[in-house]
């Protein structure tokens, strides 16, 4: 019984539900208030996610008359219950290193995808034709940056010699090498793309398709997308610091050092959202599979000659 | 004052309606989200979609083509929800009063199916920024 508890605890309050969305709508007030100063304006103050997200709750929700109803409804639950086991998952191997099973890696790749996947279902399910044009371009920019972005976790594990366990890769930094950078820097890349960040935000495409994938959800259904969207700017990030940057610590200076790394992965991430236009689906597909792809191809080449010589810097 | 009234006054959403507008009033509306007045510090955001949306900016006379759409948007609108008529022609149909594709002001078009609507008037030839966003506080402070 207490371990059912505790396990609740987990995944409903500390490093799970409660503790994840405020970080995230925090990081999300990070996010507005840094494109605010890059364009010269003052921005929003520090409540103004949570304010909104607040708002959102009370307001009316509507179904569309022609949607699935059930899809379009559960669909939200589930990209948020998806994201909240990545979470949890990704803060307790942080916070306690020795709980993960072999394989955990694949478990959160997987996991990722899912609110994605939510999305695709949730925005074809509302009978909108606003939302199915943006629910093609989301599917084709899921399959543009998915393959990039597990061909950069394969050069992390080849680096660590074939392990499959988030605890163990995360006591090394690959990014130090050739290859992990190469390979650090396209994953920052799919993330944004992950994150739905403006040069890569063609499914929700505010001026040409309104809100495009979000396009009929109100009220409180739309409050669950924001906080699956503030989720992932924690989870994400710190994906990327546990697979590339070598963890993130829970003690005095290696939590600070920590939290440096997540805001530097944050901070490159705004500015690469402020300085870039929106590319079109077809550019976006073309990077990420043919100039991605030959980068990793070289990363993955350079991690394997590392690997098999003893070389650490390839 | 109860939690869904005061999180819609520090967080209202706009979704900009043009019903056939001059083009004048739409700019000085895209003025307001300019480093100039910055209206995001109040927590004000132009949305893509009226179902987003907690307020609907109105510009110009309404048309006999554009009526039908003004109502279809605000019944797409997730209540509660305020209603700008931004402009002299949104608010009193401005020098087309006599025109023979004006079906009516705002108020009218939008009173036919919500006799209950909350609505209001920022007038002006184009109304300035300011007036604009003391218009927005006004009828915020109404709620």
């Amino acid at each position: 019984m207490t371990e059912v508890l505790q396990n609740l605890f987990w995944i409903l309050i500390f490093p799970g539900f409660l503790f994840t969305a405020c970080f995230g709508l925090i990081a999300c007030w990070i996010v507005r208030k840094v494109s605010a100063l890059v364009q010269w304006r003052v921005g929003p103050p520090f409540y103004q996610p949570f304010v909104d997200v607040i708002k959102l709750m009370g307001k009316e929700i509507l179904v569309p008359q022609q949607a699935q109803r059930t899809v379009f409804l559960t669909a939200p639950l589930v990209g948020l219950a998806g994201l909240l086991l990545l979470s949890t998952m990704l803060w307790r191997i942080t916070i306690e290193p020795t709980v993960p099973f072999v394989g955990d890696v694949i478990v959160a790749i997987y996991l990722m995808a899912l609110p994605s996947l939510a999305l695709i279902l949730g925005s074809s399910a509302s009978a909108s034709p606003h939302a199915a044009v943006g629910t093609s371009r989301e599917m084709k920019l899921v399959m543009s940056y998915e393959l990039p972005l597990v061909m950069a976790f394969i050069v992390v594990i080849i680096k660590s010699g074939g392990q499959l366990s988030l605890a163990t890769l995360a006591q090394q930094t690959p990014a130090l090498s050739i290859s992990g950078m190469l390979a650090f820097l396209v994953s920052l890349l799919c993330i944004q793309a992950k994150l739905g960040f403006v040069p890569f935000d063609i499914a929700e495409a505010e001026t040409e398709l309104g809100s495009g994938v979000l396009m009929e959800y109100s009220g409180a259904l739309l409050a669950v997308w924001k906080l699956i969207q503030a989720m992932m700017l924690v989870a994400m990030p710190l994906f990327l610091v546990i697979m590339f940057l070598g963890g993130f610590g829970t003690s005095g200076m290696s939590l600070v050092w920590g939290i440096c790394k997540y805001v530097l992965i944050l901070v490159l991430m705004i500015l690469i959202k402020n300085t870039n236009p929106r590319v079109r689906i077809d550019q976006a597909m073309k990077f990420f599979w043919i100039y991605c792809g030959i980068v990793l191809a070289v990363a993955i080449l350079l991690a394997t000659i590392g690997d098999c010589y003893g070389i650490n810097w390839l | 004052m109860s939690w869904k009234i005061w999180s819609l006054k520090k967080s209202p959403w706009v979704f900009h309606v043009n019903t056939g507008a001059c083009n004048n009033c739409d700019i000085e509306i895209v003025n307001l989200l300019t480093p100039k007045f910055d209206v995001e510090r109040f927590g004000i955001k132009l949305v893509g979609s009226p179902r987003h949306a907690d307020a609907l900016l109105v510009t110009g006379v309404v048309t006999r083509q554009a009526a039908p759409r003004l109502q279809e948007v605000y019944r797409q609108t997730s209540k509660p929800c305020v209603v700008f008529a931004i402009g002299a022609c949104a608010c009193d149909k401005g020098i087309f009063h006599n025109g023979y594709h004006v079906v009516g002001p705002v108020d009218k078009i939008i009173k036919e199916i919500d006799p209950n609507a909350i609505i209001a008037y920022v007038p002006g030839c184009p109304p300035k920024p300011e007036a604009m966003i003391s218009g927005v506080v006004k009828a915020l402070s109404t709620l």
